[in-house]
């Protein structure tokens, strides 16, 4: 069992309450999923600068920005707890190579032009409190509390797993097939940081992304491809998709009004959602993509 | 009697409920903000007008018996699974596994039931407004499952002697499941039904009846080698 929610802002009216719907939405989650939790954020993105979500673990902040300023002079950092968000111009490919050399200590949660993950072992109410999440603002976000079962509970087991650019995936379920699947993207080039079969379905859809397939696309192929138990949310920097397998055993719902679409795994996570009574409200039926924004 | 679930504790509503005093007349509550809570309004055991206004989370209603019970909005997974008897209607979807194992009482849902609608039933009677989901109607083995809508796939897989009533399409039958002759008793049970659920639109000649094909109800020699 896990917990999975997401919010898709229709129009700008919430942009600024985002945080505060998302962690609420979390924080319902708990009973589903109390071992860790994590969200993506997605906000005004800047084309000419990359946004790295690093997790730097127990190295000391102020002794990791001294360092880091030493080599890259065009940055800029923000901490909220061991989490640090570095915006600089420098590009993936380059940066990427760097932290990994440089910081070895240092995990990259996450990065693009829009995108802020966050993830944390712990409670999640804990984990919500911790990174501040009622602050933010965005457009979009999703987030998951998990109940670990196939790997242990770590930051590199917490979801949202990003394996490209701008693009998250949380998982409720579990797949069948991730090892014999892994072993095919690694052929393909994808890397992956642990032993979790859902960063396999993530690195699934980063590849088929990278071949220019529509999420949507993706996601159908998916069903066919990823063996298993599970209901999906996929998010990329326009939007978010949804989808279940074809035996449904996972839970989701979707309530929709004219400002935002929210999905969880109960309708207890989004009850406190403005507005909530009155939007449409219905379950994503098994084996259909459900996309908004993309 | 209102009953506020934003102020007061789930378990403190539902003992309230299942220890109503006998002597007293207060039979009919009302529950506000149910919040999409679990176990809403389950383990009842007395005639009571329950009506909760709002979305309910998992088995709510379930195990009841003799309490009448409204839900003004969906219903998540498992809606009175294990009914005994009584009644309850759900205005808005239900979630799946709609009135699971449930042994008597009547079922209604306004709106669409998702997969497993009526697993394995045992004598309830189910009435969905609109369309259920696949595996409908799973092992079932008593009772009646109506449907305005359409039915999704496998419907009535594995069943026994339930009889099911489809007024739409139905996307594939299960393993022994069969459309089988509307009779004139099957007719009158269907009116029935139609009249309790208040569905004054729709005439019982024009759905179809499936039940078991009963092949496999005895072991049979030629499928030894599958063993």
């Amino acid at each position: 069992m896990c917990g999975i929610v997401g919010i898709y802002l229709k129009t700008k009216k919430f942009e600024k309450n985002l945080g505060k719907m998302l962690s609420g939405m979390l924080n319902n989650m708990e009973s589903r999923g109390p071992d860790s939790a994590g969200f993506a954020i997605y906000k005004n993105s800047d084309k000419k600068e990359y946004k790295y979500s690093l997790c730097i673990n127990n190295l000391n902040f102020v002794k990791f920005k001294k360092n880091i300023t030493k080599e890259i002079k065009n940055l800029k950092l923000n901490q909220y707890s061991d989490h640090i968000i570095v915006k600089t111009p420098e590009t993936p490919k380059k940066f990427i190579k760097f932290i990994n050399k440089q910081f070895p200590e240092v995990s990259i949660v996450g990065y693009g032009h829009s995108i802020e993950i966050f993830k944390q072992v712990g409670n999640p109410k804990d984990v919500v409190k911790k990174f501040n999440l009622e602050s933010f603002s965005g457009t979009h976000g999703i987030g998951h509390t998990r109940m670990a079962t196939e790997s242990a509970i770590t930051t590199d087991g917490s979801h949202p797993y990003s394996t490209g650019e701008d693009e998250c995936l949380v998982h409720n379920g579990s797949l069948s097939n991730h090892n014999n699947l892994r072993r095919e993207l690694k052929k393909k080039g994808n890397t992956f940081t642990s032993e979790n079969d859902t960063e396999v379905a993530a690195g699934y859809v980063s590849n088929s992304l990278s071949n220019n397939n529509s999420l949507k696309k993706t996601l159908v192929s998916g069903l066919k491809d990823l063996d298993g138990f599970y209901t999906f949310i996929a998010g990329t920097r326009k939007g978010f998709a949804v989808v279940r397998d074809e035996i449904a055993c996972k839970p989701a719902v979707i309530a929709e009004t004219k400002n935002y679409v929210a999905i969880a795994s109960e309708f207890q996570a989004m009850a406190h959602l403005p507005d909530v009574n009155n939007a449409k409200i219905f379950e994503p039926e098994p084996g259909i993509v459900y996309s908004w924004g993309n | 009697m209102k009953l506020d679930l934003k102020k007061l504790k789930l378990r403190k509503v539902n003992e309230q409920l299942q220890n109503i005093d006998r002597k007293k007349n207060d039979r009919n509550f009302t529950i506000i903000n149910p919040e999409g809570n679990h176990a809403v309004c389950a383990g009842l055991t007395e005639e009571l007008n329950i009506n909760i206004k709002g979305h309910v989370g998992y088995y709510c209603a379930g195990m009841n018996q003799k309490a009448n019970i409204t839900i003004e909005g969906n219903v998540g997974t498992g809606v009175a699974e294990n009914m005994m008897s009584g009644k309850v209607h759900v205005k808005g979807n239900a979630s799946q596994s709609a009135g699971a194992t449930a042994h008597g009482g009547l079922l209604i849902i306004d709106g669409d039931a998702s997969s497993r609608c009526g697993i394995s039933m045992k004598g309830v009677n189910i009435v969905v407004k609109g369309s259920v989901g696949h595996m409908s109607g799973f092992m079932s083995q008593a009772g009646n499952l109506v449907v305005c809508g359409d039915a999704g796939e496998a419907l009535g897989d594995s069943l026994y002697e339930t009889n099911i009533y489809i007024k739409g399409k139905v996307k594939s039958l299960g393993a022994d499941c069969v459309e089988k002759k509307m009779d004139k008793e099957h007719i009158k049970k269907l009116n029935l039904l139609l009249q309790e659920a208040n569905i004054k639109n729709q005439k019982a000649e024009s759905f179809k009846r499936y039940g078991s094909a009963k092949k496999l109800y005895n072991f049979k020699i030629d499928n030894i080698s599958n063993y």
